[in-house]
């Protein structure tokens, strides 16, 4: 196009070269994320390796007793992973049926002045700090519990699993909605012309149309419970037990790392190194459920038209 | 149709539909209701203790002097430096992921791992930063610490916003300045940068938002609950409006707790305007298109 000695080739040369560099810089900051992930999985693996080295993996993931602070200590992870569960059940047996039915209702139901209404307020739901819910739990849930429940300890299960759940309503509420919204409108119109009612078309033929992006729901809201920290720790104690009973002081892996942190534990020692060890097993344990509940809707998606 | 024999079997259909309808009400009532709860509760515990002085004073033992100054000024100081360090990174992420990745497999991967990394729980970044932050490059229990974990927590989120809002720029803009002779990044930086700035923004401040009320991950890298100063460079101590809650709440005496109320309602002022600003930036964005 131009000749040697041409002052606008140099000038394009500066900004091909300009323009390089700005591609390099952009994808640095897309490493930024890679390289986060390296540095969670290389900090929980190398700590973790540390504190296996004095304590057996078999004896960390079957023990049933865990005393890291006291004098005759044990590290079995099971009493911490039954709070864990115990949470994360009774946070569903909430979140599962509020929160789909009010999806039902936002996607079948609401006329949209309705939706417009209740929306942003889940949304405000949805957005209030943890530390908050916290605070619910153990000046109003708790009283309440206590009141119905005589033997209701201060600190206990229930509590921490019923702000949990309603923490996690709105999120299993909008994917799911999501989900149902997606399942286009011939398929309820062919169930309306078979002549359903209004009931059995949304329960019978729009919810198992869109079951894969229910279910992925419902498995990140339970990874959401597992890893939820500040209700549970102010809620439900801070006592490490194998138990059913949610009217109980229990405590959480979470909960147990904040109680850590939180206290005078000198780095580099072996109670210290418990808090990555615990935080590995959280870690593979919300991945996976993530990963899965991603599989579930790429795998499983009816795919219409 | 109006057969007889069909009339009983229609007529308890018609129930289980009013039922259902019933049932679907009193679930999203039941969110609502506990929402209207969870606001009074808190307003009739914290509002008489929220004075002018309770926001100037710094935090003491005795409940009647206790002030939230040094945690307002501390969860200024954090949403300052986290939205610093997030931004650039985050806008640049998405940048790089909607103009300039080839679709190869290490896009694959980098996307796949942004969606995993949102759904991390946000101890595990209290983890992360304790051990590469505080220790490792030896910042310490400090603002920039917290502000660095808190950044690297709500990267993914705003990188799947700001992706979200820079795909929306329709291609033809892109083209046109193409067709004029602009090269890629002149055709971002004026074309398509501009046009995507108010959903970016929204992203970010929503996820800043997220930002402000986090709590575990600051616990995890040692944020002091008794702090009495505000912070005066990125390198001092500090405390958050978070972490001033829990530590009232955590509190046996019935006083503390109606401070951490009075704090959580200053909080939920904080997050509420936030919101209302991001509200306000995606309409004025939604009509422009």
């Amino acid at each position: 196009m131009s000749g040697a000695g041409d002052p606008a080739l140099g000038h394009r040369l500066g900004r091909r070269w300009g323009e390089r560099v700005i591609a390099g810089v952009l994808f640095l900051c897309g490493l930024v994320s890679i390289l986060t992930t390296v540095g969670i999985v290389v900090v929980l693996v190398t700590e973790s390796a540390a504190f296996f080295r004095r304590i057996p993996i078999g004896e960390f993931l079957t023990g049933t007793r865990w005393t890291p602070l006291f004098a005759e200590q044990h590290f079995g992870i099971l009493p911490l992973l039954n709070g864990t569960l115990l949470i994360a059940v009774g946070a569903m047996v909430i979140a599962l049926p509020v929160g789909l039915t009010s999806a039902i209702y936002l996607s079948e139901y609401a006329s949209p002045r309705v939706r417009k209404v209740v929306k942003p307020l889940l949304e405000i739901l949805a957005g209030i700090p943890t530390v908050v819910y916290g605070y619910f739990a153990l000046t109003f849930v708790t009283p309440l519990l206590r009141a119905v429940f005589p033997g209701t300890g201060i600190f206990n299960a229930a509590s921490g699993a019923i702000v949990v759940g309603i923490m996690i309503v709105p999120m299993v509420a909008s994917l799911s909605e999501d989900a149902l919204n997606a399942v286009p409108q011939s398929l309820r119109e062919a169930a309306y012309g078979l002549g359903g009612t209004k009931f059995e078309v949304s329960t019978r033929v729009v919810v198992p149309a869109a079951l894969s992006g229910i279910v992925a729901s419902f498995i990140l809201a339970i990874s959401r419970a597992i890893g939820e920290t500040m209700a549970v720790t102010l809620a439900a104690g801070a006592t490490p037990r194998m138990t059913l009973n949610f009217l109980e002081s229990i405590q959480t892996m979470t909960a147990y790392i904040v109680q850590i942190s939180l206290g005078e534990t000198p780095h580099g020692t072996l109670e210290y190194q418990t808090i990555f060890a615990v935080g590995l097993v959280l870690f593979v344990l919300t991945l996976g459920m993530n990963i899965l509940s991603q599989r579930i809707t790429r795998r499983f998606r009816e795919a219409y038209e | 149709m109006n057969d007889e024999r069909f009339a009983p079997a229609q007529a308890r259909r018609r129930r289980a539909g009013a039922a259902f309808r019933v049932a679907c009400l009193v679930s999203v009532g039941f969110s609502i209701v506990v929402l209207a709860v969870l606001l009074v509760d808190i307003a009739l515990d914290g509002v008489k203790w929220l004075s002018l002085d309770f926001l100037t004073r710094y935090p003491s033992r005795i409940p009647a002097r206790a002030g939230i100054r040094s945690a307002i000024l501390g969860s200024l100081w954090m949403m300052g430096l986290t939205a610093a360090a997030s931004f650039p990174v985050g806008v640049g992420a998405a940048i790089y992921l909607e103009e300039y990745a080839p679709r190869n497999w290490l896009t694959r991967i980098l996307q796949t791992n942004i969606a995993n990394l949102a759904g991390v729980p946000s101890i595990v970044y209290g983890i992360l930063g304790l051990t590469i932050f505080v220790r490792f490059l030896a910042l310490g229990r400090s603002v920039l610490a917290g502000a660095l974990t808190l950044a690297l927590l709500i990267l993914p989120v705003i990188i799947i916003s700001a992706q979200e809002a820079i795909r929306a720029v329709p291609p033809s803009l892109r083209e046109a300045s193409y067709g004029v002779g602009a090269t890629k990044w002149q055709t971002i930086r004026h074309h398509v940068l501009p046009v995507a700035l108010p959903g970016i923004l929204t992203g970010t401040i929503l996820s800043l938002s997220r930002a402000i009320g986090e709590t575990a991950p600051l616990i995890m890298i040692g944020a002091l609950t008794f702090i009495a100063f505000p912070p005066t460079s990125p390198m001092d101590p500090f405390t958050v409006l978070p972490i001033q809650i829990f530590n009232w709440t955590a509190k046996p005496q019935a006083d503390f707790h109606d401070l951490a109320a009075a704090a959580i309602l200053v909080l939920l002022v904080v997050l509420l305007t936030m919101n209302a600003a991001a509200i306000f930036l995606r309409n004025r964005y939604q009509k422009r298109i």
